[in-house]
């Protein structure tokens, strides 16, 4: 069976995040970085999705919502915490309404630094991100997965 | 070019009319900021007429009620339940009132000043 | 009378890039009402004034919102700058008028190209984004980031621009104005875009005012209300006309932050042309003592910047009202009467910035 990693599927969420990071994934998609060209489509169905994309820190109301999201998503996926709100909680760490990275709600596969994370260095992280997937999908089978 | 920014020391009993005779001369409502002080709120209300921006400032005790300003201009609803939601402050009749649950954050009134 | 429901919109929905959600109550297809709720990227940044000291907090107003945030770390700046009587060199008020001009334009050619893509309109979506990259590497050449710039400081800027930087600029501006025509053509001329955003949305002049609507918003009912005409930055030298349009509906809105992509590159132009040699910052010294409401034009609209000190180095309180919390009253008045196809493109023409307004 071929491997996940050659056409993934990206979901994006917003955390809480200040738009640059956002505005940055959505930057990937257009013609100067054109992620597509590794076989990866934006959809906004998290059935769907093997890769999430989370900017911003979380806070009590997109927890839930980011877990939600996080269960739906079919095994094996991978998390990509975009931006240094999105690693840590970055400079909104001491507000009172951020609980700080996507790791307190989450578990997270990559983490990329950067404020506003630059759009090659999601690139960059998403590919890392596809060769944690294959692995993922390869310990899956061995423990008698199906996909 | 120049233009009037000026603030306005108002009395609460004073503040309706005073918003009332803004609304009949078409000012447009500009701002609803409220600020902790010991004791209390200052609350400035801003509107704007041409490049004239007028400021009136109330100051308020803690446990004093601030009658809303939504019956004279409707679109203050968001700032008013912003006020109230962050800072506690008295506004009664707000239209639609949110109940605090504006911005739905787990502090109660994190702007209040706290002994 | 026909059934009343209600239909959820958002927090996430496909044209939205940012969380907000609005309760929807219909009539068969038609909105008779609708109700907003935000809170979803609230973070409390007014509160963290008092943690960090007024010369650290522009840091943190230009991460308000990564779409305007040199406009945020502007007004942050004139604010404190004002309450501390603090004359900034020329020099100085040249580059922040360039690099907010420079962020105008980015802003408003992501916002044509996300309205492109509400109406399905892919292959413009993709053009205006691609041409949004060159003033992104303008950015990036003269400032050092793509979207959050850093460039603000209390008593000026913190880089300069030398004679090559701004060549850069003036070429780029030129080459953009040429590939933005055929783009400009088809919003305003295109069959398909004229009837999606005809008639839709009307918002009239009086009702604007009165429902406290600010920016392209404000200027596409007709009323000529633009607070770069009060002369901040170099505005005052330079020749500044609010860009207004009588259409009152969303092809008015999207016909008035058309032309002022135009203005823009024509104000770059001038401000080049006029920029006095000198230094870009003063030093500061002291702390604020006092109270001032500043008003910028973004973007999107007026907003509001106010400060308090009380004569330590940090502030009592800071506050910002963004073109957005304005925007959203008049939004819903919109909403009425429009049929729930419209609704995504509706909410789009007012350029919402969701996390400018939850702060």
């Amino acid at each position: 069976m071929s491997k996940v990693s050659k056409s993934p599927w990206l979901l994006h969420y917003d955390a809480s995040s200040c738009n640059g990071c956002d505005i940055e994934v959505l930057d990937c998609l257009t013609p100067k970085y054109d992620i597509e060209r590794f076989g990866i489509i934006n959809t906004g169905d998290p059935f769907q999705a093997d890769i999430l994309l989370i900017t911003g820190g979380v806070n009590s109301q997109t927890e839930s919502v980011v877990k939600q999201i996080y269960s739906q998503m079919p095994e094996p996926k991978v998390v990509v915490a975009v931006g240094i709100c999105a690693c840590t909680g970055g400079v909104f760490k001491e507000c009172y309404n951020i609980k700080g990275g996507i790791d307190t709600v989450i578990p997270v596969d990559v983490y990329v630094p950067g404020c506003a994370a630059r759009p090659e260095s999601i690139i960059d992280g998403v590919v890392k991100a596809l060769q944690i997937l294959d692995e993922k999908q390869t310990a899956l089978r061995q423990n008698g997965g199906d996909s | 070019m120049e233009a009037k920014n000026e603030i306005r020391k108002i009395s609460l009993n004073d503040f309706y009319p005073a918003v009332l005779a803004m609304k009949a001369e078409n000012w447009r409502p500009v701002q609803i900021c409220a600020v902790s002080v010991p004791g209390g709120y200052e609350m400035s209300y801003s509107f704007s007429k041409n490049y004239d921006m007028v400021t009136l400032r109330l100051e308020v005790d803690e446990e004093q009620e601030i009658a809303s300003i939504t019956h004279i201009y409707p679109c203050a609803y968001i700032q008013e339940n912003e006020a109230e939601e962050l800072f506690g402050v008295k506004i009664s009749h707000i239209e639609p009132d949110y109940h605090d649950k504006l911005y739905r954050i787990d502090e109660t009134t994190p702007f209040k000043v706290k002994e | 009378m026909a059934k009343r429901s209600i239909v959820p919109f958002g927090p996430q929905h496909p044209v939205l890039p940012e969380p907000v959600h609005l309760d929807l109550v219909l009539e068969d297809e038609t909105v008779v009402g609708a109700i907003p709720s935000i809170g979803y990227v609230h973070r409390g940044l007014e509160k963290l004034v008092e943690k960090r000291d007024f010369k650290q907090y522009v840091y943190i107003a230009e991460r308000i919102c990564g779409i305007c945030s040199c406009g945020h770390g502007l007004g942050y700046c004139m604010a404190v700058e004002n309450v501390m009587g603090i004359e900034v060199p020329d020099r100085a008020k040249y580059l922040r008028t360039i690099w907010i001009e420079m962020s105008r334009v980015h802003s408003h050619l992501l916002w044509l190209g996300l309205l492109a893509d509400a109406m399905g309109f892919e292959s413009l979506f993709m053009e205006s984004w691609r041409l949004r990259e060159k003033i992104l590497d303008m950015f990036d050449e003269t400032t050092g980031g793509r979207i959050i710039h850093s460039v603000n400081q209390v008593g000026g800027v913190q880089k300069d621009m030398d004679s090559t930087m701004l060549n850069d600029v003036l070429r780029a501006v030129e080459d953009l104005q040429k590939e933005l025509k055929p783009v400009i053509d088809t919003f305003l001329q295109d069959y398909t875009v004229q009837s999606r955003l005809k008639g839709t949305g009307i918002l009239k002049r009086d009702d604007a005012i009165a429902m406290g609507a600010v920016g392209p918003m404000l200027r596409a009912s007709g009323e000529p209300y633009d607070v770069r005409m009060l002369g901040y930055a170099a505005y005052g030298d330079l020749s500044v006309e609010p860009v207004i349009s009588t259409g009152c509906d969303s092809y008015a809105r999207c016909e008035v932050r058309l032309k002022e992509l135009l203005q823009s590159f024509d104000l770059i132009r001038e401000a080049i042309g006029k920029i006095p040699e000198g230094p870009v910052s003063v030093p500061v010294k002291g702390n604020p003592s006092g109270e001032y409401f500043v008003r910028i034009e973004q973007p999107r609209g007026e907003a509001i910047y106010y400060i308090k000190g009380n004569g330590t180095k940090y502030l009592d309180r800071f506050r910002l009202r963004t073109p957005t919390t304005s925007n959203i009253p008049p939004m819903v008045e919109m909403l009425k009467g429009c049929q729930l196809a419209d609704v995504p493109i509706l909410i789009l023409t007012i350029d919402p910035c969701v996390s400018c307004t939850e702060r």
